[in-house]
């Protein structure tokens, strides 16, 4: 009889770092070894399929690549750290139930995403909040949107935005526009990979990104108005 | 590297002159002239306007100011517990049914 405190290795073990608490508890420290094992955008094939054939430890491999990224998404959406861990959990969780029918018809990334974006959108429709769905959140209220000004630049931003003051700014954003704008501007995804993402067209994403700077260039600049005046 | 100024036809595709353009149909334009493969910098619009170059100019600082927001932020180490936690309750219901 094999021993009982000796955790009973499956076939392609040789390719992992050894547990030492057991076969199913993937400790921390482990876990945050295992992130750099694969290149940052991609994922391997074999990881891939060995996450969709139940392997846990392929699963927790997922998790440590995608987790910042996940996370970060979520938190710049609701503002919140609990929340966006709340929704980072349902997103892998949603990912364990569903990565078995991810057939490759895209990125890896843009699939997972694409499920994460939906896991915020239903959290915001359930708090009740307005442009809850991708549709209303792509057209927000005509107050939300950026106003045309044609009259004399009085103020440039030029040089004179800090981290912070920016990061304030992307909270007061319709969830259209910051959706687009972090997938963009902050984690640098093409209007190609957003459009599959959000199910919208190319000049849609385009579109939502301009209005997104718009809105935030008239945020700051009346935030700095406001400072002037102070 | 170099940039490769675009000639008239390659300005967006344009109904108007890009000499006679007013500011309403450049903004217009922007998204797919800043999506597209040639910098608006080289429209003659620009050119000519201080207002335009002036929004042109905070839209960049903008786009280049949201690079600095990185790295992310990492959630804490229970988070993953809790997430094994769920599997394997999943696990057990799928199992017992």
């Amino acid at each position: 009889m094999s021993d009982p405190r000796v955790p009973v290795q499956p076939p392609n073990a040789a390719t992992r770092p050894p547990a030492k608490e057991g076969a199913d508890g993937i400790p921390a420290s482990t876990l945050a070894r295992l992130a750099p094992a694969v290149p940052l955008n991609s994922i391997d094939a074999d990881v891939l399929a060995r996450a969709q054939a139940g392997d846990q430890f392929a699963f927790a491999q997922i998790y440590a690549l995608h987790k910042r990224r996940i996370y970060s998404l979520c938190l710049r959406m609701v503002g919140n750290k609990a929340e966006a861990e709340d929704l980072t959990q349902e997103a892998f969780l949603q990912l364990y139930r569903k990565i078995g029918t991810f057939r490759g018809d895209s990125a890896f990334t843009t699939w997972f995403y694409r499920m994460v974006i939906n896991v915020v959108l239903m959290h915001l429709r359930k708090k009740g909040l307005p442009e809850s769905s991708l549709d209303e959140a792509m057209e927000p209220a005509q107050d939300d949107r950026p106003r045309r000004n044609f009259s004399a630049p009085d103020l440039h931003l030029a040089g004179s935005i800090d981290r912070m003051a920016l990061e304030r700014a992307i909270t007061t954003l319709p969830a259209g526009y910051r959706l687009v704008f972090i997938l963009h501007d902050i984690r640098g995804y093409e209007h190609n990979e957003i459009a599959e993402m959000l199910d919208c067209s190319i000049g849609n994403s385009k579109s939502q990104l301009h209005k997104a700077r718009l809105k935030l260039r008239e945020v700051l600049r009346s935030n700095h108005r406001q400072e002037g005046r102070s | 590297m170099e940039q490769e100024v675009p000639n008239r036809m390659q300005l967006g595709k344009m109904k108007e002159d890009p000499d006679q353009m007013s500011c309403a149909a450049f903004q217009a334009q922007l998204p797919e002239l800043i999506g597209g493969g040639y910098p608006p910098i080289f429209h003659p619009h620009i050119q000519q306007c201080e207002h335009c170059r002036a929004l042109l100019a905070d839209l960049e600082t903008i786009a280049e100011a949201a690079h600095s927001l990185l790295p992310a932020e990492e959630p804490s180490d229970e988070l993953w517990k809790q997430i094994e936690a769920a599997i394997k309750n999943q696990k057990n219901c799928s199992d017992s049914v």
